[in-house]
């Protein structure tokens, strides 16, 4: 009984999140995104060309030459581009703006009084943040499936090993690279709900997560800065690609996951410190 | 338990260093206190704190405050802006830690027992603040998920009825952002009426409300009082603590100053005599060598505050008769609350009318 009463607090956090025309706005700007690579991709090849440069190969969003032979690469292409800034941009406004919303809106301290219990509601913040994840993740390959299927042919799908394996067995291992997407962004979600934690400003805390994923990008490429790179969360990201290689390298999808676990643990457990002890006077 | 009761307004008294109008005026009520007892007091107590403090960045905020609130009354809480009950109030609903002292709300310690107290506790803290992308009703509804001791299956219907308690229920379905101040005002309020609460804590309740709302949340505070539901309301207007509240508590600077119940705070402040005549001078010296201080006399018009002990007011008026000053009027001017908190806080003070 207690489980369900929770759960009605998780269930009224979800309907608040999803129910807000800023999270509509951003599931608009994300389907978008798949819309318009598609639509470009459908230009560039009306006279059978090919996109992305062919010879420099590096060049381009990974997956975009393969788009104009199979529409299933728009999922692939589009969960590709918008992973490094989109998708975590997105995550950033939302976890940022979860407790320091609230906070600067001044309900948090009537859902305290309520009470909601100040760790039973950082964790339906945190499990609403990570629900929005995965729906942000699915919007994105949903409307990547359908304009590709709508737009391009649609077959057996070449893996990146040469091999071919059936189109059913493709949309099980693209429903698998969204969830894998969704997984990589706990790490950004829990650092910031932290960043929520710390501040009574909403607009403060989206603005700093975000400003702190566009800093570790830009390290991230940084050659000099080699040795702190393997701990920078979005470090692994693309490794969700070998999901389409024939055997599955599990390497990076795992060192990925794991860096991502620790991301949660370390930025979930400043959340909880930082949140169970602060007063409250907003 | 009679004796932290007693002992507390004397405590202050002691410590605050303050005019010589107010060590008297506190005098008399620790006095009054002392002597007549708090109605109520054999009872249990609702809220009470020990020594209760908070500092921010090295300034107190709330500095050994011993409040005691009991069961059943309507309490008023009182003081200027700042002077710490705003503080005092979130220290009590948990949701800042005190520097040191301890608070008991319901018997239970706080902020640690508060997933046991604050259910039965309703609260309206620093006005109201809602979602604005929704409705009034989800509002509630939302609110009332956030406990989790309120059953989902009856969740509908109280928060319809708390609705209509606050006569919201036409607007019900109307985004937030969309209600004037009054309406939010009572949309807070019926958040906190989501379920049969022992104690109700409204901050400024009526705060922006038009003058029919105020009387009608003044009628619905009593009418909980009359159910048994203690309430505990600050306020910055003397004349509403004066129409609803059983006892009141006057803060200031951080510190309690005096808390009793109204008659007796009222009383604390000494009376004062009137007289009217067209013989102002004479009056005046008469009375002056009566003991009467801080005469100030107007045109046609003498007034002054009577000493700690009164003479006979009869002999008095047949006295100034006799030496030939027409009186054309005698008598005690009303003491009131406002008079008291003037004399407590030696401060302007925001009041109404």
């Amino acid at each position: 009984m207690r489980v369900w009463w929770s759960l009605g607090l998780l269930r009224s956090e979800l309907v608040t999140v999803f129910r807000r025309w800023r999270t509509l706005a951003l599931f608009g700007v994300l389907a978008g995104v798949p819309l318009l690579v598609g639509i470009a991709v459908r230009i560039e090849t009306r006279n059978g060309g090919t996109v992305g440069g062919g010879p420099r190969g590096d060049n381009g969003p990974a997956f975009l030459e393969q788009v104009s032979n199979n529409g299933l690469f728009l999922t692939f292409a589009s969960l590709a581009a918008t992973l490094p800034f989109f998708l975590p941009m997105a995550i950033g406004v939302v976890a940022g703006d979860s407790v320091a919303g609230e906070a600067g809106g001044g309900t948090l301290r009537y859902l305290l009084v309520a009470p909601a219990g100040r760790t039973r509601l950082l964790v339906v913040k945190y499990a609403s943040v990570l629900a929005f994840c995965v729906v942000a993740t699915l919007v994105v390959a949903l409307s990547g499936l359908i304009v590709g299927f709508a737009l391009f042919p649609v077959g057996e799908v070449t893996t990146l090993s040469g091999t071919t394996i059936p189109l059913s067995a493709g949309m099980l291992r693209a429903l698998l690279i969204a969830l894998l997407v969704a997984g990589s962004l706990v790490g950004i979600a829990a650092l910031g709900l932290f960043v929520s934690t710390v501040t009574d400003s909403g607009i403060a805390a989206m603005a700093t997560t975000v400003g702190l994923l566009i800093t570790v990008q830009i390290v991230d490429t940084i050659p000099q800065l080699h040795v702190v790179q393997p701990y920078l969360f979005p470090h692994y990201w693309l490794s969700f690609a070998d999901i389409l290689r024939d055997p599955v390298q599990w390497t990076g999808i795992a060192k990925n996951l794991g860096l991502q676990a620790l991301y949660a643990a370390v930025f979930g457990s400043a959340a909880w410190a930082r949140f169970t002890t602060r007063d409250v006077t907003a | 338990m009679a004796q932290p009761q007693a002992a507390a307004p004397g405590e202050s008294a002691t410590t605050v260093g303050a005019p010589r109008t107010a060590a008297e005026a506190r005098a008399a009520v620790t006095e009054a206190a002392e002597q007549g007892g708090v109605a109520g007091d054999t009872g249990d107590v609702v809220i009470e704190t020990r020594r209760l403090a908070k500092q921010y960045r090295g300034t107190l905020a709330v500095d050994g405050l011993d409040l005691r609130v009991p069961r059943g009354s309507v309490f008023g809480f009182l003081g200027p802006n700042g002077s710490g009950k705003t503080t005092t109030i979130r220290m009590l609903m948990g949701l800042i830690q005190p520097t040191s002292g301890s608070a008991r709300v319901l018997g239970r310690p706080m902020p640690n027992a508060a997933r046991s107290v604050l259910p039965r506790v309703g609260a309206l803290i620093e006005g109201p603040a809602l979602y604005g992308f929704l409705s009034g009703r989800h509002n509630l509804l939302r609110f009332d998920a956030a406990d989790p001791t309120a059953d989902p299956r009856t969740r509908k219907a109280r928060v319809g009825a708390a609705l209509e308690r606050v006569g919201l229920a036409a607007a019900a379905d109307k985004k937030a952002r969309a209600y004037s101040l009054g309406m939010k005002q009572r949309l807070g309020l019926a958040a906190a009426l989501l379920q049969p609460r022992e104690l109700l804590v409204l901050d400024e309740p009526t705060n922006g409300l038009d003058p029919q709302g105020m009387r009608e949340i003044r009628a619905l505070v009593r009418e909980l009082a009359a159910d048994g539901t203690t309430v505990f309301l600050s306020s910055h207007l003397l004349d509403e603590i004066e129409q609803v509240c059983t006892h009141a508590a006057v803060m200031a600077r951080g510190r309690l100053i005096a808390q009793g119940t109204v008659a007796e705070l009222s009383a604390g402040s000494r009376g004062r005599l009137g007289v009217t005549t067209p013989d102002v001078a004479e009056a005046a010296r008469l009375l002056a060598a009566r003991g009467l201080t801080g005469l100030v006399t107007e045109e046609q018009k003498v007034i002054g505050e009577l000493p700690a002990e009164p003479p006979d007011l009869a002999e008095l008026n047949a006295e100034l008769v006799g030496a030939g000053v027409r009186v054309r009027g005698f008598g005690l001017e009303r003491t009131s609350l406002e008079d008291t908190f003037v004399a407590l806080t030696g401060e302007g003070f925001d009041v109404a009318g």
